[in-house]
């Protein structure tokens, strides 16, 4: 009986506690910078396409919602002709950025991605490329795995530093390292 | 002629009023339960959340009103409106001042106890006639519930009707001038919340609906309107057996300064918020300790106090 009253009492001083609800959109949520939010494509330093159309991001998609097709430009250097992320089907599990060999493909923090029209949830390699580098600023991929070209293997051009040693245990070096 | 016009008069605001405050209950309910569980609540539609309550009518009012092909036709129609109508009507003998009152009724007490109980069949009715199981098991332990609490419920107005020497509920609050019924009778008020809690089947006694266990219990089958006339009748329930507290053991309107309307509201939104906390507070207890609470402890307490008011009375005649 006396737990009863007691209960009763204990609720009715929460009366006079904070809230702990965040007034959403007046009030912002602090978002942390790992969050797994909309889906970018980057571009390295240089201002070019990072993606190599490998297609490791739509293989690691478990729901399937990326597809894209290879192809290739003058130099021999591949790139998606088209790059579709179906944002409907999307559960934001980030598998797709960690299969990236090229940090093209990162997650951001936005979250506010809300449409009226299902269709508008497709979006099109227009709306996913971004003109900046995103969460790596230095990182070009060809600069640390080398380019071979006609007459020319991987590293022996003048000046060329040679490409990393991916087998070594050492860590890569990256462009913002040297 | 103009007696007449006053009655109507009076009437139409006793209805009008209770309906207001029976829908308004519904954004004060969760304001106060989001208070008291560190939260908001509603309070985008309008100002604090107001407009809340003309949006749940919207919405309720556009529902589909579902009958199922499996129940009793006539039955299921007819329930949703008694506990409305029987809540409703009880008001009819609250005395909200001296003089604002729809029926001066000599025996009040009973009447209200009459309506409550028919108001018992609503919810059981509504369980037998929406012919699934949840809803008959709904129904058994409404009826089982309310008609044991009605026992006491009962037994402990009988203080409160002895001091006062009437039924009248008008009578009864003009005998509380001196000292309110709540002193010498506090064992009569701490029953007679109880079984209206129970009465009403809110939480923690709302075994009937136990929606962790029996879906929404007797009214499962219920949507649109007809499930909107059981809420209406749960909040009209809420706001009468605070003002039948208020009647019966804190002197109705009577009080210094204010006008006894304002009087009679303050007491009766006090307890209404206490309904409210009890929800916010308390878990729900199992069926068998609900009648054992109500055999075992109650009645016997609701006698033992009703034979030694009576025995002050004979001893200080």
């Amino acid at each position: 009986m006396l737990s009863v009253l007691k209960a009763i009492w204990a609720v009715l001083l929460h009366m006079f506690r904070p809230r702990v609800t965040v007034q959403y959109p007046e009030e912002r949520p602090h978002i942390p910078p790992r969050w797994r939010g909309r889906i970018i494509l980057s571009r390295d330093p240089d201002g070019e396409e990072r993606c190599v159309a490998c297609y490791l991001c739509a293989v690691a998609c478990p729901v399937d919602c990326i597809a894209l097709q290879a192809t290739e430009d003058g130099h021999g250097r591949r790139y998606p002709e088209f790059f579709r992320i179906n944002f409907s089907r999307c559960i934001f599990c980030g598998f797709c950025e960690e299969a990236c060999p090229t940090y093209a493909i990162q997650l951001t923090t936005d979250f506010e991605m809300g449409e009226y029209v299902r269709q508008n949830l497709v979006y099109e390699k227009e709306h996913l490329l971004i003109s900046g580098t995103g969460k790596y600023p230095g990182y070009n991929f060809y600069r640390v795995a080398g380019l071979s070209v006609k007459g020319k293997d991987k590293g022996q051009a003048e000046n060329e530093e040679p490409p990393v040693d991916l087998k070594s245990l050492l860590p890569g070096r990256m462009e913002s390292e040297q | 002629m103009s007696e007449a016009l006053r009655s109507i008069i009076i009437i139409l605001s006793v209805i009008g009023g209770v309906m207001t405050i029976a829908a308004g209950l519904i954004w004060v309910e969760r304001r106060l339960l989001a208070l008291w569980q560190d939260r908001y609540g509603p309070n985008r539609v309008g100002a604090f959340g107001l407009l809340q309550v003309l949006a749940d009518m919207i919405k309720v009012l556009t529902k589909e009103d579902w009958i199922p092909p499996f129940a009793d036709k006539s039955v299921f129609f007819l329930t949703p409106a008694i506990i409305a109508i029987t809540t409703l009507l009880t008001f009819a003998v609250i005395p909200f001042t001296s003089t604002i009152l729809v029926a001066d009724l000599n025996i009040g007490v009973l009447f209200f106890l009459a309506m409550s109980s028919l108001g018992v069949y609503s919810v059981t009715l509504a369980g037998w006639a929406s012919a699934s199981k949840y809803s008959l098991l709904g129904g058994l332990r409404a009826a089982a519930q309310m008609i044991s609490y009605e026992v006491f419920m009962g037994l402990s107005l009988m203080g409160a009707v002895m001091l006062a020497g009437s039924f009248d509920l008008r009578v009864i609050v003009e005998a509380q001038r001196g000292l309110w019924y709540v002193v010498p009778q506090f064992a009569g008020f701490v029953i007679f919340f109880i079984a209206g809690v129970a009465e009403t089947h809110r939480l923690p006694f709302d075994l009937p609906e136990a929606e962790s266990e029996l879906v929404a219990g007797y009214h499962s089958e219920y949507s649109g309107m007809k499930f909107g006339m059981f809420f209406v009748g749960e909040y009209i329930g809420i706001t009468l057996i605070s003002a039948l507290i208020t009647v019966l053991f804190f002197g109705g309107w009577l009080g210094p300064v204010l006008p006894p309307v304002v009087w009679f509201l303050i007491k009766t939104f006090f307890f209404i918020g206490f309904f409210i906390l009890l929800r916010a507070a308390l878990p729900r207890p199992r069926y068998d300790q609900l009648m054992a609470l109500g055999w075992k402890v109650l009645l016997p307490v609701s006698l033992l106090n009703l034979a030694v008011t009576g025995g002050i009375m004979l001893a200080g005649r």
